[in-house]
């Protein structure tokens, strides 16, 4: 018997896991951090209002966002303080919404372009006019499913303090 | 007795404990999905007759530029918004033809005949608030949510909202297709006819 004891001194050392909680955690903070599902940086102050009867949006890859808004700080030298258009990344015209969704059909499968949706996330200081305009500019292109994107809550919150 | 180590303990199972956060907190994030209010454009068509609507079957919402709300030529709060747009729809003053056997309203004859009649017509000016627009839409799609929910209690037990959420959940033991048709015959007895003017 003594001959298997005698084994244990030459044997490799087993591999010290104790770090790999470390690694594994350090990667669950990691994907609960940077878990910030926002396609677009906006440029615009998008304050949304609120409404208590709202439908879902789901199916994500089906909707298409207009922005509108005041310029951030950083924009109103070159943009000015009235409430604009930001489609993607960038700043738009009202005369650029028809091409913007021209682009956004072509890049869907053919099958899914009747149930695209343009979602409108306005901002609540916004001004209808401009929505208005891009609403006539959506019925133009034929795209008529459009949704007010809104915060779930009481209208009283939309009041004016 | 000098050198006495302790014993070593054992972290392997915590990779594993670990592990299983990870994949527990990948599992249940539901991203965020947007909600907001849907609405269906009307389409441009040039070449629209005109059709003839009775006065008194319009209900006519106007919000100016300093966020104050018009409705049927008075003056009114948002929060007396709803319970006029439900007694406009609910009225059933029809006779006839456009008889309502399922309205509970007063039943006046210079207001609306029936729900299907019945429209609502929001008119805004370029200088609204937003905010103001979006709480006035809430108010209207509230009635005529409000509207369902009573008829469809009254018919099968259950209110509209409650019978969408339903329809909507694959876990719902009941049959679908009854389910459709039921949701199907209240959005036909008050269908939501809120055109906008431009």
């Amino acid at each position: 018997m003594s001959k298997f004891n005698k084994k244990k001194n030459g044997e490799l050392p087993a591999v010290n896991t104790a770090s790999l909680p470390d690694i594994v955690f350090m990667l669950l903070f990691f994907f609960m951090v940077a878990t910030v599902m926002r396609d677009n940086e906006l440029k615009i102050k998008n304050e949304l209002p609120a409404a208590d009867q709202v439908e879902k949006l789901d199916k994500k890859d089906l909707v298409m966002y207009i922005y509108l808004g005041r310029p951030n700080d950083g924009f109103k030298d070159q943009f000015g303080e009235e409430a604009r258009i930001q489609l993607n990344d960038k700043f738009a015209e009202v005369s650029d919404v028809p091409a913007f969704i021209y682009s956004e059909r072509e890049s869907k499968r053919e099958e899914l372009r009747p149930f695209l949706t343009t979602a409108l996330k306005v901002d609540k200081e916004a001004s209808m006019g401009i929505v208005g305009d891009v609403k006539q500019e959506l019925r133009k292109v034929n795209a008529l499913k459009i949704n007010y994107t809104t915060r779930i809550g009481d209208v009283s919150l939309n009041k004016k303090n | 007795m000098a050198k006495r180590s302790s014993p070593e303990v054992n972290a392997g199972s915590m990779a594993d404990i670990a592990f299983l956060l990870l994949i527990f907190f990948l599992v249940t994030t539901t991203i965020e999905t947007d909600s907001g209010i849907s609405r269906k454009l009307p389409p441009i068509e040039e070449s629209e007759e005109d059709v003839i609507i009775k006065q008194k079957n319009i209900f006519t919402v106007l919000l100016n530029g300093k966020d104050q709300l018009l409705v049927e030529d008075e003056v009114m709060e948002l929060e007396e918004l709803r319970d006029a747009a439900i007694k406009f729809l609910d009225n059933g003053g029809g006779s006839g033809e456009d008889k309502c056997d399922y309205c509970k309203g007063a039943g006046d004859p210079k207001s609306s005949d029936n729900p299907d009649k019945a429209i609502i017509s929001l008119k805004n000016e370029r200088e609204t608030t937003y905010a103001t627009y979006i709480s006035v839409q809430n108010e209207l799609v509230a009635a005529y949510t409000s509207l369902r929910n009573k008829r469809a209690e009254e018919l099968f037990g259950v209110s509209y909202t409650e019978m969408q959420k339903n329809y909507k959940d694959v876990n719902w033991p009941g049959s679908k297709l009854k389910l459709n048709e039921n949701i199907t015959q209240i959005k036909l007895e008050y269908p939501q006819k809120l055109s906008e003017v431009q």
